[in-house]
């Protein structure tokens, strides 16, 4: 990866920890477990052409980073995030802000809305790709599955879903509250091309999405909870806030990830 | 109706901006549109879900998306992704749903559609309920957002004339108040009181279109200080019912009588044919008729 890209990165990062600090917002940890892929797409895979839906609607804030990063979306646009009259809800409304396709967070619906879009770019022979990011608790929604039945059907191999797979859900561990257990062999059998990657090393997350397919693919992220804060892997990191010692603690781990 | 429907998708197949989804029904009833439409038609299995976010993903790239099921399976099921999906960004796909009312009769409860208006009219959907297979050629022309096409059986007598398409237009006439009716109500009710002598029978308004907007200023003139009889397959919360006596309210409007027949549910606790069911209700020709003809 380029420094000027990690310069990016970290200062997107810190933008991110401030966003929500200023806000009070939560759904930290999911924000940060999946902040890394949202780098990635933004940087250096989606096109002008392309589409991209968050499934995971809970982790808006990293994507309104990302949207910040490549000059989507302004500083004083960003300011707003979670405030009265605003454009950027804690889950996206889909209305107002270029890119944002959809208003998403519950759970299940994102893989259809792609589904949708990825085969109106077949039929009208686009060359779009779609990209949608879920998080690993959220297939225990049925939905999703109809919807990877679907896509493999009609070979929707213009279409990559990003499983944030950071093992903690909203009350528990997927494990506790309803195991998927592996599940690389459950969307491998469903014709889905899966692939598993670090969800925070960038260069993997690149070659990945970077890989050919002829069906669906799908990149399982294995990522961390709540990474850099002091959140990392507790439950805390789903609902609560940044504290002031949190806040504090992050911002000086990104000086520390800055740092050869 | 259904087969009146596909007729008119058929007609307007060539466009190619239209699209027609379905969740594994139609059998010897969609076979001519899925020809028609060619790789525009998608069977997208049992999935109502998926249907609903697929539909809305092929909106927003620009297609009129025509989403067809059972109507319950259509409005009931993937309530949330009508809610998020489609009507958030008011996207132009019109649920077909087949089978309102009671129309699936025998096939028992879970294939009735008694509360579809109302659900469907809370999310800002709008509800168009055909009375008579020529309303469809009307009706598909006219798809801009979120629709809700419910589907029923045109139960009008063979032969009998009916002036053209208007989501309310009165389709029989008669001095003894006014008999307003939902969808194929109507037909039933042409031919309960046709043949009774005008200064019994109420006119008879056949309406298409919930929603106030929809309502004619006629109307409103007209149904000030005369008898009105209510007739609709649908249950009376959020109904054609509950709406009206809403505006009459804001408007200050007040009819001689309300007089409100509607779906029951499933009073006796068993289950039975279309006309069955309209019967317990008094939705059936000879409860209308009666109503009329006896006590009157």
């Amino acid at each position: 990866m380029k420094n000027s890209f990690l310069n990016t990165f970290h200062n997107t990062k810190q933008r991110l920890f401030r966003l929500h600090f200023s806000a009070n917002a939560g759904h930290v940890g999911g924000n940060l477990s999946c902040f890394d892929a949202l780098m990635v797409l933004f940087h250096f895979i989606i096109f002008e052409n392309d589409r991209f839906i968050l499934s995971k609607g809970h982790s808006a804030g990293a994507l309104y980073a990302a949207l910040w990063s490549i000059g989507k979306l302004s500083d004083e646009e960003l300011s707003t995030f979670c405030k009265d009259d605003s454009l950027l809800p804690a889950h996206p409304s889909g209305t107002g802000i270029p890119g944002l396709m959809f208003p998403t967070g519950s759970l299940g619906h994102g893989p259809s809305l792609s589904a949708g879009l990825a085969l109106a770019a077949k039929k009208q022979k686009t060359g779009r790709k779609v990209y949608c990011l879920c998080s690993d608790g959220e297939w225990q929604e049925g939905s999703c599955w109809e919807a990877l039945i679907f896509s493999v059907h009609h070979k929707l191999d213009n279409l990559t879903i990003l499983i944030d797979q950071n093992r903690l859900q909203g009350f528990g561990t997927t494990e506790q509250v309803s195991s998927c257990g592996d599940l690389q062999p459950r969307l491998s059998s469903f014709g889905a091309n899966v692939l598993s990657c670090d969800g925070h090393n960038h260069t993997q997350i690149l070659d990945a999405l970077k890989s050919p397919t002829e069906q669906p693919k799908i990149i399982l992220l294995a990522t961390v909870k709540g990474k850099s804060s002091l959140y990392e892997n507790k439950m805390e990191s789903h609902y609560l806030p940044l504290t002031q010692e949190n806040f504090e603690f992050c911002m000086a781990q990104i000086q520390k990830e800055e740092s050869p | 109706m259904r087969k009146a429907f596909a007729k008119a998708m058929v007609k307007v197949a060539s466009d190619p901006s239209l699209f027609f989804f379905t969740v594994d029904v139609g059998f010897m009833a969609l076979e001519e549109v899925r020809d028609a439409f060619g790789d525009r038609f998608v069977n997208a299995g049992v999935a109502e879900q998926n249907l609903i976010g697929v539909s809305a993903g092929m909106a927003k790239e620009g297609y009129k998306v025509f989403s067809y099921s059972i109507a319950p399976f259509l409005y009931a099921r993937p309530f949330e992704q009508i809610r998020n999906d489609i009507c958030f960004s008011k996207l132009p796909v019109c649920l077909v749903g087949n089978g309102g009312g009671y129309a699936y009769g025998h096939m028992g409860p879970t294939h009735h559609a008694l509360e579809d208006c109302a659900a469907m009219l809370a999310l800002g959907v709008r509800v168009l309920v055909p009375a008579f297979d020529e309303d469809l050629a009307e009706i598909i022309n006219d798809v801009t957002g979120p629709t809700y096409l419910r589907l029923g059986y045109d139960a009008r007598p063979a032969g009998s004339l009916i002036p053209q398409y208007a989501p309310w237009r009165q389709v029989l006439d008669g001095q003894n108040g006014i008999l307003v009716a939902l969808g194929p109500l109507a037909g039933v009710a042409i031919a309960a009181l046709s043949d009774c002598e005008l200064e019994k029978r109420p006119a008879v308004w056949a309406v298409c279109e919930l929603g106030e907007g929809a309502v004619p200023s006629e109307f409103w003139e007209k149904v000030s200080d005369v008898n009105l009889y209510l007739f609709e397959e649908h249950v009376a919360e959020g109904g054609l019912g509950m709406q009206l006596a809403y505006s009459f309210m804001k408007k200050g409007i007040q009819p001689a009588r309300f007089h409100h027949r509607y779906a029951l549910g499933y009073p006796s606790g068993t289950y039975g044919s279309q006309e069955f069911h309209r019967k317990q209700c008094g939705l059936d020709r000879e409860s209308i008729k009666n109503l009329f003809l006896n006590k009157l």
